[in-house]
């Protein structure tokens, strides 16, 4: 294992079908307060996503932007409002809110905290046999344990004999998330999706955790769900990056070009604000005119804004933005992005890194009734 | 687990509690077989030469009124009270886990049902109720009796399962075996069952009492096997008797504190598991008290290496593992 960056080409050359895809999936929460008035929580909306053999897919959001309810819609815990979840092209069904078990074999979830994933009570060895006898019979004591050999092996839990009696209380994070990973891996699925999985762990063994991510995605050929909200280990580890946005998707594509040259404004908020020393400290404030505490909260689901969901804190919104939800817009090599700046050909206004949006004619930005953020924006360019 | 065990052990009240426990469970089991062979006494046999007699050499506790050995009742009783008593807390514990374990793991509409299940029975009046039930199936022992207080005590244990098993169900650890496709009956048996542990033990100490406690006030009210002897029929033949205005003392006392050393015992067991999951309800012992005080007033003299010990010893007593209480 080397520790310079993962090769941003992917490991299967031909771009087959997706082994599994979300299509325009949509999950509402119905919610009742205490005095019995019920709201929906429109927690992920018309989401598109599809996991090719062999690539690692980013999916890219602030805490509640849905990253979390979409991956557990592939997981297949809930089922979707609307929508489906395709496994290999066959629609997943669910029966009386479980899906079938044949689902789990091939789709596997690694959650974000290592330190709740795994019961209290169970030795390491539990762990990894239970999915072994499930879904591959495996029985007899001596092939059991060779598996479970085999399996800390791969994801580097040696010498085994030290661990394998453990209980998760006496393993560092590092190492009950290689257990759980070491679980995921024991069912031998298809696709992984890994919830966040290195946010909880010290960052001295992000590296390791994210290169051995990046070794079962090249040796086994897995596909990668990988949910973060660090832009900077996504460019790391990642093919290709989708960034969400409450709920909805508002860009997506190769990762150099998502992160070099955004083509949403949401985007480049993000990559922005990822320490980059390279950058200057104040062209992030440059472009949004503000620091992050002064571009608002995140919408309220239960009553997401009109149109555009990021209009509120749009240094760009234009009146269409708050009335009217874009369209996805394809931009050719398999970038795409919903964003009215497109259709309404101000797209470069996004791309002058760090100038902000001092060449706009002050006329096209100029209007009367915007948002607080807006108005200055244009206070300032005048 | 094993650290768990060992904590458990450590403070004076789970020992004392447990010690009390096993005395009369050995008491029970083996009393009734020692009693016979050794002084030769039968609980039932009516002396009629020994009539309401107060202790003495021959009879320890005196006779009551029908010329019966008290001490012989008292072994004998103890083995009809337990028994009502740890039959009456398994049928309370199971039926309570079989309701509250599904109601708080499932949740949703099995939850309505099995909920609105232990609400009837938190508001139905059960002594009556066993009353009612008890009287109709008159005569038929104390199995029937334990049957019927099991029967109607398991709801407010159902919630408390309840409630914890909604808990543990949310946590990261049973959805990630639900998606490795474990089956229902697995998660709700080895993955959340062990966490309510804790929850069940001091549930069922608590149901042994209660059994004792009310197999005692059926059989004072009248309600109980004819032919069995308990604590509770001891006392209601002391009352009927009139003991209390004849100055027996020795009929009703033994068989009273007998029940009140049970339940102190069983409460005793439940502050120590208490304890263990709450470590806010920790006292310091006293010695402990001293002894840091000591140290830390002679530091100057005493050796560094020294000190270290003595704050291990006192970390063992004070501040049990944090890991283990989780369990």
């Amino acid at each position: 294992m080397t520790t310079t960056p993962a090769p941003s080409a992917p490991g299967t050359p031909a771009p087959d079908a997706p082994v599994l895809e979300a299509v325009d999936v949509t999950k509402h929460f119905t919610v009742r307060s205490a005095v019995g008035t019920r709201s929906v929580v429109r927690a992920v909306e018309g989401a598109t996503l599809s996991l090719p053999r062999g690539r690692v897919v980013a999916l890219v959001g602030e805490s509640g932007s849905g990253k979390t309810t979409l991956a557990r819609l592939l997981a297949g815990f809930y089922a979707p409002t609307s929508g489906e979840i395709r496994l290999e092209g066959v629609p997943v069904r669910q029966r009386r809110g479980r899906v079938e078990r044949g689902h789990h074999r091939d789709v596997q979830l690694v959650f974000q905290d290592p330190f709740g994933s795994l019961n209290p009570l169970h030795r390491v060895r539990h762990n990894i046999e239970r999915p072994l006898r499930l879904h591959h019979g495996v029985r007899g004591k001596a092939e059991l344990d060779r598996r479970v050999r085999e399996l800390l092996e791969r994801v580097a839990l040696t010498p085994v004999e030290q661990f394998v009696d453990k209980f998760p209380h006496e393993l560092s994070g590092g190492q009950r998330q290689r257990v759980v990973i070491a679980r995921a891996l024991a069912v031998e699925p298809k696709v992984l999706l890994g919830d966040e999985p290195i946010s909880m762990l010290d960052v001295s063994i992000r590296l390791e955790m994210l290169n051995l991510l990046d070794r079962l995605r090249t040796e086994d050929g897995l596909a990668l769900l990988y949910i973060t909200h660090d832009i900077a280990s996504a460019r790391y580890l990642c093919d290709d990056i989708v960034v969400m946005y409450a709920g909805e998707m508002v860009e997506g594509g190769p990762k150099e070009h998502v992160i070099a040259d955004p083509q949403h404004p949401y985007t480049r908020l993000l990559v922005e604000s990822s320490p980059d020393p390279g950058r200057g400290a104040r062209d992030r404030e440059a472009l949004f005119d503000a620091d992050a505490d002064s571009l608002g909260e995140p919408p309220s689901l239960i009553d997401p804004p009109a149109g555009c969901r990021f209009h509120p804190r749009c240094p760009f919104a234009m009146d269409v933005c708050r009335t009217q939800a874009p369209e996805r817009i394809n931009l050719g090599d398999g970038r795409w992005a919903r964003c009215w700046l497109h259709q309404e050909g101000r797209a470069g206004e996004l791309a002058r890194p760090g100038a902000g949006v001092e060449p706009v004619a002050p006329g096209a930005l100029a209007e009367p009734a915007a948002a607080p953020t807006a108005t200055r924006t244009t206070q300032e360019t005048q | 687990m094993s650290a768990v065990r060992r904590d458990l052990l450590r403070g004076w009240k789970v020992r004392a509690g447990l010690s009390v426990l096993a005395f009369f469970v050995l008491l029970a089991l083996f009393g009734p077989w020692l009693t016979a062979s050794v002084p030769g006494l039968d609980p039932r046999a009516n002396d009629l030469t020994a009539i309401g007699l107060p202790p003495s050499a021959e009879h320890w506790l005196g006779t009551t009124q029908f010329g019966q050995d008290v001490l012989a009742q008292t072994i004998e009783g103890t083995r009809g009270s337990l028994f009502v008593g740890f039959l009456s807390a398994v049928i309370g514990t199971a039926l309570a886990i079989l309701v509250g374990l599904p109601a708080g793991y499932f949740g949703g509409r099995t939850d309505s049902w099995l909920n609105f299940l232990s609400n009837l029975f938190i508001v139905m009046p059960v002594l009556p109720l066993i009353l009612i039930v008890a009287g109709y199936m008159q005569g038929t022992g104390l199995w029937v009796i334990a049957l019927i207080i099991g029967f109607f005590g398991w709801s407010g244990g159902a919630r408390t399962i309840r409630a914890q098993a909604m808990s543990v169900s949310n946590r990261d650890f049973v959805l990630a075996m639900r998606t490795l496709g474990e089956p229902h009956h697995r998660l709700l048996f080895h993955e959340v069952l062990p966490h309510l542990t804790g929850w069940i033990a001091a549930m069922f100490l608590q149901g042994v009492i209660g059994g004792v406690m009310a197999e005692a006030g059926l059989a004072f009210l009248g309600i109980s096997d004819s032919g069995a002897i308990s604590w509770g029929t001891m006392i209601q033949a002391a009352q009927q008797q009139s003991a209390v205005l004849r100055g027996m003392w020795w009929w009703f006392v033994p068989p009273g504190l007998c029940i009140a050393l049970v339940a102190t015992a069983a409460t005793l067991v439940n502050f120590g598991v208490d304890e263990l999951s709450n470590p806010k309800l920790r006292t310091v012992r006293r010695s402990v008290v001293r002894r840091t005080r000591d140290r830390a007033g002679s530091a100057g003299s005493a050796g560094s290496a020294d000190r270290a010990g003595s704050t291990d010893r006192a970390d063992g007593v004070v501040g049990q593992s944090p890991v283990g209480s989780d369990a």
